[in-house]
């Protein structure tokens, strides 16, 4: 392998972005900014959207510094990535928009009164 | 890579001489299970996400229900779970400072990261534990219906109760237990409270309300019943006492909740778990020289891929179950 020049400078900044990233989170999940809790943008509400870019930023900078993706062959990064995703977000859309049919068609049945 | 004779041979286990992927057949096998993996836990994630999307309207709320930090009383939600997924990420970094040292071939230095690296995986996996413990035995207790809904008690302010502050203790009996012969058998499990003795308990409190699963979608709060009469109608239909969490039935709501937190979370710790005994056997082969002689550490980044993979696994799972 040869000598390989030192990354850790690179590696506790990739920590501290990722924990910033973590704090803004837990942040946000704590005092729920009002505007970003009660709205519905798309299916969910904002705050929940920003968690979720949050987290693929998240994985994102995992897998690229943590588990080495930028030193990869691109072939290589592209069997990894391409697959993973085409098909999550097939999935999901597909079971999400199912689990909002079912949602619709069984929730009036429920019965509240007593 | 310098081409020496152990280096042939070797690299017929490798996958030969040509990379068309430019990695070592070990490491490019790592990164196909771990997508295969990744699409395994992207498929339980996304039936959890039908699950809720199925129950949306009485989906319990995470920050009601992980209340628990460690030492501390009362409700702090969030900050437990934050303190794992900064324990995980952690190990991640130590991990990835142990591969930097292999690739420099300090052996010294791949020991201290390594050894940090297990010591961050037992943490999580028993913060992971304690987390499980709280969440089974639970806090406040509920009844649940006949028809299967969960009821709550709440205060006047609207905040949980517990059923000792009011129930009346009417089930002493005790049959089975560890100290006296076979502690389970059989039956449901008995608890210290029964139907009867919860709602004689209700009626003789004053200020006490109960709380439906039903989330109002203006305020995101459930659905609270201040009024006596109306909320005793609801009572009247009680089946059960529950405490804490199973897979049949918990109390913090619709039971595909607790499913889906054992069944998941569980899963990831049993990947976390794995990932330790993996870096243990790697820390001891590099204790022993093994990856010295062999010239390089790539067996190293290679566990160290899996331990990634599970860190991001964690991201996932922390969003989808504490925040979102």
């Amino acid at each position: 392998m040869g000598q390989h020049e030192s990354n850790t400078k690179l590696i506790w900044k990739v920590f501290g972005f990722l924990s910033i990233v973590t704090i803004i989170e837990v942040i946000l999940g704590i005092i729920k900014p009002h505007w970003m809790h009660y709205s519905n943008f798309f299916g969910t509400s904002i705050l929940n959207w920003v968690f979720i870019i949050l987290t693929i930023v998240k994985a994102w900078g995992i897998m690229w510094y943590f588990m080495h993706l930028n030193h990869e062959r691109k072939n290589f990064v592209g069997s990894i990535i391409i697959p993973l995703v085409i098909l999550i977000p097939y999935l999901v859309t597909l079971l999400l928009i199912e689990g909002n049919y079912l949602h619709e068609t069984l929730a009036p049945y429920v019965n509240w009164k007593y | 890579m310098k081409a020496t004779t152990a280096d042939q041979v070797s690299n017929v286990w490798e996958g030969g001489t040509t990379r068309p992927l430019g990695a070592s057949y070990g490491k490019m096998m790592m990164w196909f299970f771990i997508v295969s993996d990744a699409l395994t836990f992207a498929g339980f994630l996304a039936a959890y996400g039908l699950t809720r999307f199925k129950f949306i309207d009485v989906w319990p709320i995470a920050d009601e229900v992980f209340t628990h930090f460690p030492f501390i009383h009362g409700t702090y939600p969030m900050y437990y779970v934050a303190l794992m997924t900064f324990i995980l990420i952690f190990s991640s970094v130590t991990m990835v400072l142990a591969v930097d040292a292999g690739h420099q071939m300090k052996k010294n230095k791949v020991i201290t990261y390594m050894f940090l690296t297990i010591i961050g995986g037992l943490v999580f996996v028993g913060s992971q534990a304690w987390e499980w413990k709280n969440f089974i035995n639970g806090e406040f207790g509920a009844v649940q219906l006949n028809d299967g809904k969960i009821v709550q008690f709440v205060g006047k302010d609207g905040k949980q109760i517990a059923l000792e502050k009011f129930a009346i203790a009417n089930n002493p009996k005790v049959e089975h237990t560890r100290k006296n012969g076979l502690w389970f058998e059989k039956g449901e499990t008995t608890y210290e409270y029964t139907t009867a003795g919860v709602i004689e308990g209700f009626k003789n409190t004053p200020e006490i309300g109960i709380r439906l699963e039903q989330i109002n979608p203006e305020t995101k709060q459930k659905k609270v019943i201040l009024n006596k009469d109306v909320a005793l109608k609801y009572l009247e239909e009680s089946r059960r006492v529950v405490r804490g969490a199973n897979l049949e039935v918990n109390e913090y709501g619709t039971s595909q909740f607790a499913d889906f937190f054992f069944f998941i979370t569980g899963f990831h710790g049993f990947h976390v778990s794995s990932g330790i005994v993996l870096n243990i056997i790697i820390f001891i082969n590099v204790l022993l020289g093994t990856y010295e002689k062999r010239g390089h550490y790539e067996m190293v980044e290679k566990v160290g891929l899996y331990w990634h993979f599970v860190d991001l696994v964690w991201v996932f799972v922390f969003t989808f179950f504490y925040l979102v």
